[in-house]
This record gives C-alpha cells, structure tokens and sequence, in this order.
C-alpha cells in the first residue's frame, strides 16, 4: 500500500497542506492557495482571474514583451517565482494542455509535498456502476489523472477493476460531456440556474425527481434534505438494469426486502440459472465473486480444489463458459428449471419442468451432486429472472443450508423510490410541475410503453443534470453539467454495502458540478462537495473507534470505511412462490446490458466500443443474437438485417448467430443506437436515424415494456432485404480451424480427473515430445546468458474468465488508440492483448476455452532477424523490444511472428483521424438553435496519456512490452534502495487488473519466483514451441471437473515409452503414480460431491 | 494484324540492305508522322496511369498505408504482389540481353534492345513498392542503405529484405549501364542522321563522341561482354533474394526450399510473356516483321512453354509438401486455403493460367499463330499475378493460431497504385518508342552481315550462321 502514501496530498484537501510564511516579493502562492481553502473545486475555475490578480501577474500579462528593466532587476528565484505563478494555478486546475498554450514547460515553483515531477501519485476514490461503488485507485502525474486501478481495501474490487471503471478515466476527458449549463439551447450559467430554479421549485405544486440506483449515504440524506426543503417531492428511481427481480422475489419469500450475496469459497457445486455473476454488467460484485470463484478453480502442481459448476443458461456467460456441464435452455425455461430442482429436494412445487434438451439422468446426477455437497452447494440465478425464481431459489438455497448465501438489506436504496411507470402516470396526469432528472439518461432508456420523451414534455418544466450532452438533455428545459467522479467529492456503497470515497483528482476540467452539490443548493444550502461530504459523516458518525478527524483521514487515506458493510440478515420460513410463470413456447426475445457499453452510458467511450465483447467478439454494434437452428427455422442467416416486432414497436437489427445460444431465444443487448450524445456513441448515426445496414447498433430499449423488462415473447420477426456490417474481431468461420486446434498443441485441455491420474494427460499425443524439440534445436540451451533477472509470464488458462480486464488496463496503460468500427473492420484493431476463443464441440453447446495471448518474447524471436533496420531487438533481460523510433514500418515482423500479436499503426490512429470521430452534434444544434457541427476535441484526450509510454505514430509497429515502464521503475527504485528486485515488485497492468489472478509476471531465472514456480507446473506449456521460438510466456492447461456420471472421463492413454526420463527418477514416478492409484478412488467418490480435491490438499 | 506468317529460319527477313535497317529502326525516332494515332493513345493511357500513380503516391504518403486493405495479419499483400510481379517482368530483358549473348544466340539481337528497356521501366514500377509499402517511407528510404551516422547504426544484414535493398539496387544500377552502353552506337547513328538540331545535340550528348572506331569497338565488345557476365548471376540472384524474403520466414506457405528457383522460372516466364505482349502489336504497327520474324515468336513461345513447366513443377511439388511434409498447418493451407475455401477461385485460376494453358504452345501451329501468343501471354501475365497474390496475402490468411485467421480484401488504392504502375510502364514504353532505337541497330547489321556474307548463298539458317561463327553451337541452350 506504498501507492496510497501520497494520499492525503490531494490539493482539495487543503486543510492537510502546510501551511509555509509567503516569500518575498512576485506572486504569493501561498495566500492564494489560502484562499483556494475550502473551496469547492469548480470555484478555482471562475476566480482564476482574481486569484492570480496581483499587481505584479497583471502587469506581466498585460505585456507583450514583460517589462524588461523589472525582468532584469528581478533576481532570478522571484523570476522563476512570478513565471511559475501561471503553472501553479493551471496545475490547480490540472488543465494546462486546454487552456493554456502547451508549448511551455516550467517546473513547479513551489512544489506540492510528495510531488516529485514524473513519479505519479495514487488517491483512492471510487467509480460508480448502476450506482454501485467499485473501490479504486486513481494514478495521477501532476495533478493529471491518468489510469484508473483497482483498490485492495476495496472488498468489491480487492484490487482487480472491470472494464467499466477503468475506461471512466477516458470518460472524464471526453470531449463531448456536458461543458455548460444551457437553458433551452442557449449557453447559461449556474448563477441564473439558481435563481431560476429557486422560483420554479417554490412555486411548484408537485415535484417529480428521477434518480438512478442510488447506494451513496450522502446524496441519500441529500435527497431526503430536498424532500425536506420541498415537501411535494415524490421520488423516483429507474436502472435499466436493476436489482428489483431479487428484492421482490426475497421480498415475496421472507417479507422482508433483501438481497443475496455469495461466497464462492464456501461454494463447492454451483448451478447458475441463466446468471452470470462473473460479468460487472450483471452483479455488482463480479469482481469479489471470480476472485472467490477462481480460488475455489486454482489448481497449483497437484495441489488445488475444482468446484463444480452446472450451468442452465440462455446464452453464453461468462459462467457458462467456465461451467463444467452447460445446457442451453431459454430464459423463460429457468423457472420450471428451478421448480424441478426444488421438487427434487423436496420442497413442495407447483410446477417443475426440465426441458427436453435437458437429459433426465443427467439432471439427476446433478441433483444428486447437489445433496451430497449439501451445504457447500450454492444455486445463483441471474437479476433478469422473475420474482418468483429467485424466490425458488432461495428455498432451494434454505432447503441445501447452503454456506455460500447470505442476505442482506438492498444497498440500492432507491428500489424504496416509486418506479418509472408511476412517473409516467404521474407525468401523463399532467400534475407534475418540475420533473428533475439526476443522472441516467431515460429520455433514451426508458421502457418502451413509459413514452419518456412525449410524457417529459407535459411537465412544465424538466431539469436535468448529467454528465453527457445526450437525448434527455436536448429535451431538458435546464440541462445541467454534472462532474466526473474524478471531479468530485462523494460516496459509495459497494455490492455488499460497504462504504468507499469518491475523492476529486481533478478540478472540474468543465463547469460540472455533483448530484450533492446541485441537490444541497436546491435544498437551499449551497456548501461545497467536500463539506457536504465530510459534514454528512460527521453528523452520522463513522463506524469504528477514535477521534473523527483520524479516521475521517482514514477513509479519505484507504477509500473505504473498515467494517461498513450490510450485516447479514438471517431468513428462516423462506415461502415459495404460489406459481411459477409458465415457459414461452413462441420465440422469445431477451434484453441484456450490454458486456461492454453496459446500458449505454459508456456509449460515447472508444474503449468501451472497441472492446470485443468477451463471447461475440463483436465490436462496436450490437445485434440479434440467435442459434443455428433458429436462424434457420426463420430463414435467416449471419448479417442478415430483420425488422424485429414485439407488441406495437419494432427495431431494424442485424442477426449474429451464436454458437451454443438457446433455440427460439434471441438475445439484444441495449445500450446502443445513441442518437444524442458525442462523436463516439453516435459514430454510425450522425445523429440521425441508427441503421443497422450501416452498423453501429440499434436502440432497443423501445421494445422493452413496464411489464416485461428483461423479456418478451410473441416476437415477430420480417427479413429484410439488406445487409447489415456486424464486425468481429475474430472470425465467425470455427469450424476448418477447429482441426489444427485438435491437431495441434494450441490449447491444452483436460478433465481434473484425467489430470491428476496422469499429469501428463494434459499433453496431447500429437505434441512434439519434448526431447524431440531439444534435439531439433540449433541454439545452445542458454540463450541469456546475462546475470540477472529474466522476466516471464505465466497465464493460467483454467482460472481465466475471458472478462476483458485485461485487455482494457493494457489500453490505459499503454496508450493504445482507438481505431474506429471500419478500422476493426479492416482487421486492424490495436489491443495488445487478445482474447482468443476457442470452440469445442458442436454448435448447439459447444465447450468454449479463452486464450488471451500478447507478445509471448520469444528467445529466438522470429520478428527480430527479419527486421531491416534493427528495430526490434532483443534486452539482455530477455524482453523483446520494439524500438518505434528506428521503426520503418515494412511490417515483416509482424508476417514472421506465429502468434501475429504485433499491431501496426496503419493510419494516423494516436491522433485521431475522422474514421470515427466524426461530427458532433451539440446539444444546441440537436434543439435546431444553431447548425454548428464541430469536429471532436483532441486535445483533451491527449491529457489521458500515460507520460510513461511513447506514443506511436502511424507508419509503426508495436506489441506488448510486459510493461517495461514499470519494468524499470521497480528498476530504478531497487536500484536506489540498493537491494534486488523482489518477486511481485513488478506488477504488468494486465497482471494488475485480472479479477482471477490468473496473469503471473516476474523473474524466470530466480527459481523461486511465483512465475518460475508455475512455468514448471505440470500444466505449463510453450505455445507453438515446435517452432523452437522459447517464449517467454507459458500457458497453464484448462481443467474441467465434469461429473463423471454426466460426461464419463475418458480412458488413460497408453503411456510413452520414453516418459521416465523426463521425470526424474523411475521411484519418484512409480510413488507418486502409486499415490495417484489411492487417490483415484478417493477422487471418484468425491467425484459425487462435486469438488474434487488433491492429495496435497488434504495434507494441508 | 495478320496472325499468319511463314515460319523459316530466317533472322532477318525481306529485301534488307544496311541502310534499309538503319532506317527501318532509325525512322521510328527521325520521323514523327509514322507515330500515329495508335501511339498517340498508348501514349495517353500511359500519362493518365502515370497521373493516377501519381495521385495514389502522394495520398498514400500524406494518409498511410492504412489506405489499402492490408490488415493484422495480411501485412503484405498488393504491395509485395506487384513488387515481385514487375521485378519478375524485368528478367526477362536482362536472360536475353546478358545469358543469351553470352551463349552466343544471334536471335535475340532483334529482341534485346526491347526487353531491356521493358526491364529497366519494370525494375523502375517494382522498385516504388518495397519503399512505398513501409509506414515511413521518408525514413526507410535511406535507413535501409549502410551510411555512417553518429548512431552507430547500421541496417540488419540478417534481414532478407536488407538483402533485397541492395539486390534490386544493383539489378537496376547494372540493367541501366548495360543498356546505356548498348545504344552508343546507335546513338551514334542516329546522331549522323538525324537532321533536327535538337536532335544531333540530344543524340551527340547521349552518344558520348563515339566514332566507330576500331578501338572504340573493341573495347565496347570488351564492356559488353563484362557486364553480360555479371547480369548473369544477377538474373538468377534478384529473384533468388526476392523469393528468400518469402522462404526464410516462418509463415506458412512461405517457408518453401523450392522458391528460389521456382521464383527464378517464373520470372523469366513472366517476362517473355511480356515481351511479347508489347512486342506482338508494335511489330506489326511499326512493320518491323522483317527484323521480329515469326522465327523468334516461335522461339519465345518455347522458353515460355520451357519456364512454364518448371513453374508448374513448382506447384506440384508446393501440393506434394503439404502432404507429404505431415505438418497439420501446411496441409490445411493446401486443402483449406487453396483447394477449397474463399481463396481457392484465386488457386484454381493459377493452375489454369499458368499450368494448363502455356501447353498449348507444344502444338507448333500455336506458336506462330499470333493472336494465339499474344493471348497466352496475356493469361501468362495474369497467371503469375495470380501466382504471387496465392503466395503472398493467401498464405498471410492462413495463421498458426486459428484465431489469428483473417479474410483479406484489397481497397480501391490497391487497385489505383497498380493500374498507376501500368500505367506508368506503358507511358515509359510510348516514350522508348518515340525517342529511343527501340532495335538494336548496329547488331542487326552485323547480323545482316553475316547473312549476307553467308558462303551458301542459300537463305541462312541460325544453324548455318551458328557452324560459320562457332564451330560447336551452343545447342543446349536452343529451345526445344
């Protein structure tokens, strides 16, 4: 926890600063930052003037050419003094790059404490999700937020972050937020809002507030302050995607509103009916429960346990694909799925049906897996599900006594506030005089049926406050700017309910303010966030022992309140429900948030947009996701464009046929077709009308009705005679591929059965033997033969979720551009690390393994001889390094590299080029105010640049350097302190943000290096290594621990008659295969239970 | 254009005297009229590919080479295509010019001239796209040379591409002087007759005060025979090095021992085929038949038919390693990406271009059938495109890893460069025409003379002259 040291340092946290006695003469920082104290941090923006106006400053700025007999009288500290005065207010503001010339670099005159130049400092704050706190840290290079990772206090991050959070840091620089207040069109400001809405609010007779899910203490007491000031307020709360199916059904259950929330380490079988609570799109807490998940899957040498995973789900999850047994069965089907385990436990049921696919010995199996693992089984069913499932589930969940469950009060509070259809008849009724909508963005995902943007217009007025210029704001009367969770003061809840900060790290870069804020100045007490903040908790007294003012420091220090989380409540007399809802036999059609825009929010994020969802791969788009045979069945085929009916509505969307998704069930993810809302979001549309011909995605969250939010059925669907562009990054072509797959050493798979009867069962019998490679191999054995560290990866392939963590701090860290749909399109997408997806079996329910593959620094790397020019080459460190200066771009290294993980800048991408910046459309230009297109920003963008990393122009190749700037940091400060580097020092940021843990890096010639140790893991494997390329990263096999009843383990293959050698001694190997023998039995039993566990975890 | 002549053994045809030679070749520069509307509109289609290469160059340097189609993993694709595609156009001038006159065959006397400029204008087109197709042209173009700089640093000579640099460098350099020096004389001679003052300077300037002298033509016979011998080796060595740029990588499909003289083959058949192409039409236009007989279409069409079969014994034996080899990754590139899949159309039209349709030349009516050449060697050309664009992007789909697999389409600028480049070639070949002996003068007289000098009085043959100057022929190297 060196990083949070520098914590309390935050420049808004000015009580903390020293104050120093002012220097002589020229401009007194320290009066002024003085008079900054206590300020909120938008204040600095508009007193920038009159702070800096001294006599002194004025006359120097008014000069042209700076008075030259002061310049030469001045000595030179008060020269420096009087030039650093500029520096030091925009390093204040932290915008220097926007709003002063950047063509200037003067250091800091008087220099923050801790602050030393290119040595970037950490603050702990939190980035909300649906109004859930996700617990991070924040590195900053002065005063320049730059990457966003997670918090290991954090008990919803625990140190690893999910693509969301840590592509808001490309949020807060995006260009096309909300800048200003604007009043029907017109640019406005805060002051005549104020005064405005202060008439409007005393003089409404019902106020309507809208709110997302709202988990943070303050605005909570903000909101009830409101109420207070304004007792005709109703409030209001919409999620696209919330919680309330869990609630109602637990509510339904034990009476009482809770939620469940798991632990995985007590969970030794899991059924997860059509959950997927790995994704942060779907449970807040994904990110706690894969690290549990994965605890509970890790398998080191022999030793390790596997859970057992039975999933039912519609189509594939993150979850599905790491289940042992998976059966696609639709979304509608889970309830009688449900009622069919519960019948077999013996709960009383009305319904239970196990759909035909479901194969009936093999579902008793599972039960009997179930009832054996008793209490250490857990049954998980996703948020979309009915009421009435999750409140089968909790029976089932009281029936097993399973550990792995417990229940809490619901962390979102806002499921107490009236829902969105009350608003609408509210609203329709015509009763409501102002509606204030804070935060979300309902005019654009509201249901279908709530007529959001027909039904707003009949309030007499709407204020709505937001981050993004989008479509409920160009209906808004007032569109306030809301801040970045960068920019303010606040707090969080995490799933559990535990309490984290949202600490500024940068003043408001526009004239945003926070929810708190605007409520608290509604409410009739304009205070500054941080008061706001620091006075709520002083008045409701923080958990724990001691002096206030510590542990409030404590909290700003660490992000989380100790000790704040929901107390477990007990249930007893869990109900069941009195019926289940029946199975759809129609088609049905299932909206799902979408894995990597979520509901659309992060529309306008290019990271986010370009990421491959983890399954689709798709980039960029979203699409009608269907199965073979439903396509089939429809007469439709991949890109096909339909005109897809539910009720009275229809969208034009494109088919993508996916490979084990359920018949008759088709899924869209909502979050796309944005029409208002910055270059990004409405990249395909222009602002226009989203074609799906076109791609870019297609707003689906006008099919959705009150009544069915997360399906519907009676779906009616007509082809179209059009093609739509769906882009993929990786092929939709598996099957000729799936050969060399077989045939080849790519991936290496086996059952923990056949693992631990033979180890060397992960080894496909058409590998080149190892002697064999070392035989054929020209090169002496030690290729390095340097003293000193030799830095390698290991990724372990069985606890890797596919969750693109990854993928996404690869991009923060290192740079690394956006591309644009056409781009990706054009194969030419720039993520240094890729997901690869492998299919296994037939298309209905095919077994899918992920295989996330960056450079793998091959010894004898194949890119390097190749290049003319020596711009790759090779450190004595064993990193393959690309020189970008020396590169001429002849892309020869990248044709020679066998695992094609080098990218190319084809095109001028890190200074963005019109591919997809395209024009934006201000909100004022949307209302027909004005005409005005303009170009997207770049100069904001640039400020997210990681100063550590070069940037790559076009014309040049690049790869993933294991992320030799924090190779050499680590360096640097080991060199200092004088000691050698330790093991873990060097964290890579994939390494960093891998919720499983699964990504290992260090030093591969210290044998006792954690990766030394799992590069000899049994399961260890060079990817490709007949090609004699000696990478550097080694892949760990997949395991799966099916039930042996269900799929049986496949038969010992006959051993090789040259295994001994390669094992040490023939008694080491006929002891241990002795052990093997006595385990097997013990396996095979255990086998029932569902979790298989090794020899040496008995020992322990 | 009449597609049947009289095949004998005649090297020069019709009533010819000296000066009916001299003028014959020189008229085509002295006078302008004879250029007609033909020239006129090559002339013009040449300028606008030229104009349009231009565009494509300058909005590729100022965009990218992001503006073709080429992707991760097809990071070459049309570039390298056309690069190897025109050096192998170029070969056929330098076999002519250099290996033929070392083996001492008069026949090529009224070819050469002709087929060296063709190389000197292809090498030029082929050279544009190993500089072109990198990411910072204005960087590669001298950090692939060896110039000392106060780095230290110095290109990476295990580097085939670096091999590439100087192979096509030298190949150029040694095309251009060997050229050069050939039309001395003829520059000469066309200095003498030429009446136009531009002209006489131009020529005199060019033709560097050659007087014809005795020892003016020793020691050009001397230079000549130099450079021939060492244009040979480099006839075989670009294309070799061309082709390791290819068979030293790992790629699949690449890593062939058979390329370097399979690629050599294929060059030499590219380039006659495009011989012929140009020289099928301008023969007849310019009523040269009397110096491009149909004697030496015939022979053409039997190197054609010769290099094709090695070409095609290239492609069988490509098949044969795919299986026999047992390698998983290449036999799913034969089987996946070649005999079947979205590519194989590509594949297939190869094998007929290359493979199937030179055979016609084994039927001797064929190879005097003009439109019948002429249109062999326009597939032939297409063919070894075809060839190029298999090896190249095909095999680049085609990945270790599955995953990796990527479909590659080619973009409009691909299409521009290349029709730019033709464009170009044709424009270089009008101004050739137009300004330059497009036959070499003085070795048909020479040649003239020994027909005329002929003891038999008889028409000569090759055969007779071959026994009159060297009394053990180099049959071997005769076409069959």
């Amino acid at each position: 926890m060196e990083a949070n040291d520098g914590m309390e340092k935050k420049e808004d946290a000015v009580e903390l600063t020293e104050q120093k006695p002012a220097a002589n003469g020229g401009l007194d920082i320290d009066a002024i930052q003085a008079k900054l104290a206590g300020k909120s941090g938008k204040h600095y923006w508009q007193s920038l003037d009159e702070i800096a106006d001294t006599k002194e400053f004025r006359k120097w700025m008014d000069d042209e050419f700076p008075n030259r007999s002061t310049l030469l009288t001045m000595n030179r500290r008060d020269l420096l003094k009087f030039m650093g005065a500029s520096m030091a207010l925009a390093g204040l503001a932290g915008c220097r790059g926007v709003f002063l010339p950047q063509d200037k670099v003067i250091p800091y005159v008087k220099q923050p404490e801790e602050l030393v130049p290119g040595v970037p400092l950490y603050y702990a704050s939190s980035i909300p999700l649906a109004g859930f706190g996700m617990g991070v840290l924040v590195e900053q290079h002065e005063g320049r937020p730059t990457k966003i990772e997670g918090n290991p206090l954090h008990p919803g991050s625990l140190g690893a972050l999910d693509v969301f959070s840590q592509a808001e840091i490309l949020g807060l620089y995006d260009p096309d937020r909300a800048r200003s207040v604007i009043n029907n069109g017109d640019v406005s400001t805060w002051e005549l809002f104020n005064k405005n809405a202060t008439k409007l609010l005393a003089g409404a007779k019902k106020i309507a507030v809208l709110t997302g899910a709202v988990t943070s203490p303050t605005m909570l007491a903000q909101l009830k302050a409101f109420k207070a000031a304004h007792p005709n307020t109703t409030w209001y709360g919409y999620e696209p995607q919330d919680r309330s199916n869990v609630i109602n059904g637990l509510q339904t259950s034990s009476g009482q509103p809770l939620e469940p929330i798991f632990d995985f380490t007590k969970a030794n079988v899991v059924i997860s009916l059509d959950s997927s609570f790995l994704s942060p799109e779907e449970q807040p807490g994904a990110l706690k429960y894969a690290r549990d998940f994965a605890s509970k899957r890790r398998v080191v040498g022999l030793t390790g346990e596997m859970s057992r995973v039975y999933a039912f789900e519609s189509t594939p999850t993150l979850v599905g694909i790491m289940a042992d047994h998976r059966w696609a069965v639709k979304s509608s089907a889970i309830a009688g799925i449900a009622g069919a385990i519960a019948e077999a436990l013996g709960i009383g049921m009305i319904r239970s049906a196990v759909p035909q696919n479901v194969n009936r010995s093999h579902f008793s199996a599972m039960m009997e897996d179930i009832r054996a693992a008793g209490s250490s089984a857990v049954v998980v069913a996703g948020p979309h599900q009915p009421a009435e499932v999750h409140a089968v589930v909790a029976a089932i969940n009281a029936a097993i006594q399973s550990a792995a469950v417990r229940y809490i009060s619901p962390v979102n509070a806002s499921y107490t506030a009236a829902g969105i259809g009350e608003l609408k008849d509210a609203l329709a009724g015509g009763s409501i005089d102002v509606l204030l909508v804070v935060g979300g963005n309902p005019a654009f995902d509201a249901p279908g049926d709530v007529e959001f943007e027909k039904n707003a217009k009949l309030a007499k007025h709407v204020i709505y406050l937001g981050r993004d210029q989008n479509e409920t704001a160009a209906l808004a009367e007032w569109a306030l700017p809301m801040t970045h969770p960068l920019e303010e003061w606040g707090d969080l809840r995490a799933f559990d309910g535990s309490v984290s900060i949202i600490q500024p790290l940068i003043a408001p870069l526009f004239e945003g303010r926070s929810a708190i804020e605007v409520l608290s100045s509604l409410s009739g007490k304009p205070i500054a966030g941080y008061d706001i903040l620091k006075g709520y908790w002083q008045q409701a007294g923080m958990p724990g022992t001691g002096e206030f003012e510590a542990r409030w420091r404590d909290f700003v220090h660490d992000g989380v309140i100790k000790n704040s989380a929901f107390v477990p409540k007990t249930v007893s007399n869990l109900k069941t429900p009195a019926e289940l809802p029946l199975d759809d036999t129609t088609i049905e059609i299932n909206f799902r948030p979408d894995p990597t825009i979520f509901d659309g929010r992060f529309a306008n994020n290019g990271w986010l947009q370009e990421l491959p969802a983890p399954v689709t791969k798709l980039t960029w788009d979203n699409a009608a996701i269907m199965s073979m045979s439903t396509a089939k069945k429809l007469g439709l085929t991949h890109e096909d464009v339909i005109n897809l009916e539910v009720g009275d509505r229809s969208v034009k969307i494109g088919v993508f046929l996916q490979p084990g998704q359920a018949d008759d069930s088709i899924v869209v993810n909502y979050g796309y077709g944005r029409t208002v809302g910055g270059a990004v979001a409405t990249a395909s549309t222009n602002g226009g009308v989203p074609d799906p011909t076109e791609g870019g995605g297609v707003n689906v969250f006008g099919l959705r009705t009150l009544s069915s939010l997360n399906s519907a059925s009676g779906v009616k669907i007509t082809k179209l005679n059009e093609r739509a562009q769906l882009v993929t990054t990786q092929g939709h072509r598996p099957l000729q591929s799936e050969r060399i797959v077989d045939e080849r050493d790519i991936l290496r798979e086996v059952t923990i059965q056949q693992f631990l009867r033979d180890p060397e069962e992960v080894v496909p019998e058409f590998a080149f033997p190892e002697e064999e490679i070392k035989k054929n191999n020209l090169y002496v054995e030690e290729v390095f033969e340097w003293n000193g560290p030799q830095w390698g990866m290991t990724i372990d392939l069985n606890t890797c979720i596919g969750c693109n963590a990854c993928v996404t701090a690869c991009q923060a860290e290192n740079n690394i551009p956006v591309v644009g749909k056409q781009q990706v399109a054009n194969g030419r997408e720039m993520h240094w690390i890729r997901i690869d997806r492998y299919y296994k079996g037939d298309d209905v329910n095919p077994q899918v393994t992920w295989q996330p593959l960056m450079c793998v620094h091959c010894e004898k790397a194949p890119c390097e001889p190749v290049c003319p020019v020596a711009a790759t080459v090779h450190s004595h460190e064993g990193l393959n390094q690309m020189i970008y200066n020396r590169c001429v771009g002849t892309r020869y290294c990248s044709n020679n590299c066998p695992y094609k993980v080098r990218r190319f800048n084809y095109l001028n991408y890190s200074d963005n080029q019109p591919n997809f910046m395209t024009k934006v459309r201000p909100i004022a230009a949307v209302l027909g105010n004005t005409t005005e297109e303009r170009q997207n920003g770049i100069q904001l963008v640039k400020m997210l640049n990681n100063p550590d990393v070069t940037v790559r122009g076009r014309g040049i190749m690049e790869k993933c350097t294991y992320c030799v700037q924090r190779i050499n940091d680590a360096r640097k400060e080991s060199k200092k302190a004088g000691r050698d580097l330790k093991d873990g020092e060097i964290i890579t940021a994939c390494e960093q943000a891998c919720p499983t843990q699964s990504i290992v890096f260090g030093n591969i010639a210290d044998k006792e290096s954690r990766v030394s140790k799992l590069r000899n893991d049994p399961r260890a494997w060079l990817l490709l290594e007949e090609l004699q390329t000696r990478p550097r990263t080694s892949h760990l096999a997949k395991l799966r621990n099916p039930n042996p009843e269900i799929t049986p383990i496949p038969e010992p293959k006959p051993k090789k008659a040259k295994h001994g050698e390669e094992h040490g001694s023939e008694g080491h190997a006929e002891g241990e295969a002795h052990k093997e023998e006595a385990h097997k039995e013990e396996s095979h039993s255990e086998g029932q239970t569902g979790t298989v566990k090794t020899e040496a975890a008995h020992g322990e | 254009m009449a597609n049947k002549e009289t095949l004998n053994n005649v090297l020069i045809t019709g009533e010819n005297s000296y000066a009916s030679v001299e003028d014959s070749i020189g008229r085509l520069i002295l006078k302008p009229q004879l250029h007609q509307r033909g020239w006129w509109i090559f002339f013009f289609i040449g300028l606008a590919g030229t104009g349009l290469l231009g565009v494509s160059i300058t909005w590729l340097v100022y965009q990218g080479v992001g503006i073709w189609g080429n992707n991760q993993p097809v990071s070459w694709a049309f570039d390298i295509v056309n690069f190897v595609w025109w050096i192998g156009i170029g070969h056929a001038g330098t076999l002519i010019s250099a290996i033929l006159l070392l083996f001492k065959q008069q026949w090529r006397n009224s070819i050469n001239r002709f087929a060296e400029a063709m190389t000197i204008f292809a090498v030029m087109c082929a050279g544009l796209y190993p500089l072109l197709h990198t990411g910072r042209p204005w960087v590669a173009i001298f950090w692939l040379f060896p110039y000392p700089n106060i780095m230290g640093m110095w290109p990476q000579f295990r580097s085939a591409l670096e091999w590439d640099v100087f192979a096509v460098s030298t190949y150029f350099t040694i095309s251009l002087v060997f050229w050069f020096m050939g039309l001395i004389p003829d520059f000469a001679t066309m200095r003498d007759r030429s009446r136009n003052k531009f002209g006489k300077i131009a020529f005199a300037i060019l033709s560097l005060g050659w007087r014809g002298s005795n020892q003016h033509w020793h020691r050009y016979e001397q230079a000549n025979m130099l450079l021939a011998g060492l244009s040979t080796p480099l006839v075989l060595s670009v294309h070799t090095i061309v082709s390791y740029d290819f068979a030293i990588s790992t790629v699949i499909g690449w890593n062939v021992t058979v390329f370097p003289p399979y690629f050599v083959a294929g060059a030499v058949f590219a380039g006659f085929a495009m011989v012929m192409n140009f020289l099928i039409p301008v023969r007849a236009y310019y009523g040269l038949k009397d110096l491009v007989t149909i004697r030496h279409i015939d022979w053409m069409c039997k190197i054609l038919l010769a290099t094709g079969m090695i070409v095609f014994y290239g492609y069988i034996l490509e098949v044969f390693y795919g299986f026999y080899s047992g390698n998983v990754f290449e036999t799913a590139l034969t089987k996946d990406w070649r005999f079947n899949g979205p590519y194989s159309g590509y594949y297939w039209a190869l094998i007929l271009c290359n493979g199937i349709i030179p055979q016609l030349f084994w039927i001797p009516k064929m190879r005097t059938n003009l439109l019948v050449v002429w249109l062999v060697s326009f597939v032939v050309g297409i063919g070894m495109w075809l060839e190029r664009f298999v090896i190249i992007p095909i095999s680049l789909t085609n990945n270790y890893l599955p995953a990796s697999n990527k479909m590659y389409y080619p973009t409009m600028w691909d299409f521009m460069m290349f029709g730019g480049t033709i464009g170009f070639f044709i424009f270089l070949m009008m101004l050739f025409l137009r300004f330059l002996p497009a036959i070499n003068i003085f070795e048909m007289k020479d040649l003239l003379h020994k027909v005329i000098n002929d003891e038999s009085k008889v028409e000569p043959t090759v055969e007779a002259m071959n026994s009159k100057m060297n009394p053990t022929p180099a049959k071997e190297e005769v076409p069959a």
